[in-house]
């Protein structure tokens, strides 16, 4: 591992600074992060679409504002959007063969404010088809390779933007988190990840997975970098009825404050289990000391409906999702199989052959849950325990201000590890799915490395339109630990240097 | 709680999904085992729990009723699969 020091390597909040002061362009730092692009893709494959005429026209345009004299909170930021966020004009797939031809015609929200904030947009991240995995290894078109160990999966189903923060091939990103696939990929690379609250940020242009749970959510390589840019994407939308019309606060504010004193840390003993890897929760717990060095009152509190979280996200999500995906019918967009029996066979093969083997695993799934005869048994069951597990967090929230837990059971994973047991791969959202079951917001920052040599997230969780404390702890953690300093030394090979020459 | 593989195929018949005979095996593997883990949930009570469906206070969110441009009949169009007349080409609904 290595200290930051490349331009690419910088983050927002330096990046901003030095523009503003006239040292730095827009056009050199776009340049700079493309041409690690080049250096490192090969290797790490994180981005489905990349465009890097259009990115250094925006930088240009960035640039030209800024000589104006104007200004705006992320004016020549060079950001990565995972490609289930519709950006006008770019293919949108989804990790998907069935939208493998699709170009939206229109901005999704989140991102649109992302360009009305002056960022410049490098390109399109790769993820699980249709957000649904853990690993990227559900992407229909390659494997995302994790920046710290190429042989390891970068997590998932945001991988492709993880692994861009981590490997200096953005400085920031978009992912979306439905169970988990924004913090669980970020505790894999060694990167913040941040869910914000259901409703806190627009989905309009999102395509839906499970629309109970869906959020965007972004990456970063410190908290203060992720609440400026929680900050431009939050607030209400009149094109998303789930948005909700609350006020925005302001969260880079909220970062400064000197110590943690007076705050309630709860630790839920259900988040430290047996078969979670040793070192996850040493990491975990030696951070949670940390905090009470830093003044904070940690306090032991109950969350006991935990294990009942995997059974009610899976029943829950791909009822959801069996719904959302029955417009993939091959009529209005995406991929058409003709089947010359008719309409119906026409649907059948269509589905068949442009989705993925989750996605059907997904839907099959789904569409029992919600089927006559099972409705009750499996989904209103587990709407119901839902509504349980979300009192947890409502009577551990009146005792404490946060809860402090790991991200994901273990570090990175081997690439094909757990691709043929889905229960297993379905574990590493243990700790991550309650939050999008109750809605409320989490947060994943880097608190240390395995044996190995792999990142250890821990997760800060806080309850509904909380995000202001939980990046108050994550950044009084941040600033108090060394863990966000460290990049990944990702190998060279002399394949990628020759087309690095080409391009100069 | 072990699916059959004629409970697979109705429910690839309702998801309108065709699958291959692999995938149907695979699939009954699969979901049954999921659903072995989901049988968990029978040992809690809620007979007197409302269901979430969702978390938010909002219901029935409208806006105001005004006019206002939609997406141009091209724009709408660029990503059918088939277009004739200005339309999206579909196969007949009935024979």
């Amino acid at each position: 591992m290595n200290r930051a020091v490349a331009l690419y390597d910088l983050t927002i909040h330096t990046s901003i600074d030095l523009m503003r002061r006239g040292k730095l362009t827009s056009v050199e730092l776009t340049q700079a992060v493309l041409n690690r692009i080049v250096e490192v893709e090969n290797q790490v494959q994180a981005y489905l679409t990349l465009a890097p005429e259009w990115a250094l026209d925006q930088a240009q345009q960035a640039d030209e504002r800024r000589a104006r004299g104007q200004d705006a909170p992320l004016l020549g930021v060079p950001l990565a959007i995972k490609d289930v966020l519709c950006v006008e004009g770019l293919p949108c797939t989804c990790g998907s063969r069935i939208l493998e031809e699709f170009v939206p015609p229109y901005t999704a929200t989140a991102v649109e404010r992302l360009r009305e904030a002056g960022a410049v947009i490098l390109g399109k991240t790769n993820t699980d088809e249709y957000a649904m995995g853990s690993s990227t290894e559900n992407s229909a078109y390659f494997t995302t390779h994790n920046p710290w160990d190429l042989s390891r999966v970068p997590g998932g189903s945001s991988g492709g933007s993880a692994a861009a923060v981590a490997a200096g091939m953005a400085l920031g990103a978009l992912g979306t988190d439905t169970g988990g696939s924004v913090r669980q990929p970020a505790s894999l690379c060694g990167v913040v990840g941040l869910k914000p609250s259901y409703g806190r940020v627009s989905r309009y242009g999102l395509v839906a997975f499970a629309s109970s749970l869906d959020q965007v959510g972004p990456f970063a390589r410190t908290v203060r970098d992720a609440a400026m840019l929680l900050s431009v994407i939050a607030g209400h939308d009149s094109h998303d009825s789930t948005s909700m019309p609350l006020p925005v606060p302001d969260y880079v504010g909220a970062l400064n404050t000197n110590g943690l004193n007076g705050l309630r840390v709860g630790v839920p003993r259900e988040y430290f289990i047996p078969g979670m890897q040793p070192e996850v929760a040493e990491a975990v717990r030696a951070a949670i000391e940390v905090m009470r060095g830093l003044g904070a009152d940690i306090k032991q509190v109950r969350l006991p409906h935990t294990d009942y979280g995997l059974p009610v996200y899976y029943l829950i999500a791909p009822a959801e999702a069996s719904a959302n995906l029955a417009r993939y019918d091959g009529v209005r967009y995406g991929l058409r199989v003709d089947a010359p029996e008719g309409m119906w066979e026409t649907y059948r093969q269509t589905r068949g052959a442009g989705f993925g083997s989750e996605v059907k695993r997904r839907i099959m799934l789904g569409t029992y849950a919600l089927s006559a005869g099972y409705y009750d048994a499996y989904y209103l069951k587990a709407q119901q325990v839902r509504t349980l597990i979300k009192s947890d967090f409502d009577a551990a929230f009146r005792e404490v201000d946060v809860i402090a837990s790991p991200t994901a059971p273990t570090t990175a994973f081997k690439i094909g590890e757990k691709v043929d047991d889905p229960l297993q791969m379905y574990l590493s959202d243990v700790f991550t799915l309650a939050c999008n079951l109750a809605g409320i917001c989490g947060i994943s920052l880097p608190c240390g490395f395995d044996g190995e040599g792999l990142p250890i997230g821990l997760q800060i969780m806080g309850p509904a339109f909380g995000e202001e404390s939980i990046l108050r702890v994550a950044h009084a953690y941040e600033q108090a630990t060394e863990w966000h300093t460290y990049r990944p030394q990702i190998p060279m090979n002399s394949e990628t240097s020759s087309i690095n020459e080409d391009d100069e | 709680m072990k699916l059959t593989l004629a409970e697979v195929e109705h429910i690839a018949e309702l998801a309108r999904l065709s699958l291959s005979d692999d995938e149907k095996t695979l699939y009954q593997e699969q979901l049954s085992a999921i659903l072995e883990y989901a049988e968990r949930l029978q040992a809690l009570d809620t007979s007197a729990i409302p269901p979430t469906a969702t978390v938010l206070p909002l219901r029935s969110v409208t806006r105001a009723d005004e006019p206002r441009d939609s997406m141009s009949r091209e724009d709408v169009l660029a990503n059918a699969p088939q277009v004739e007349a200005d339309s999206f080409r579909v196969q007949a609904v009935m024979d």
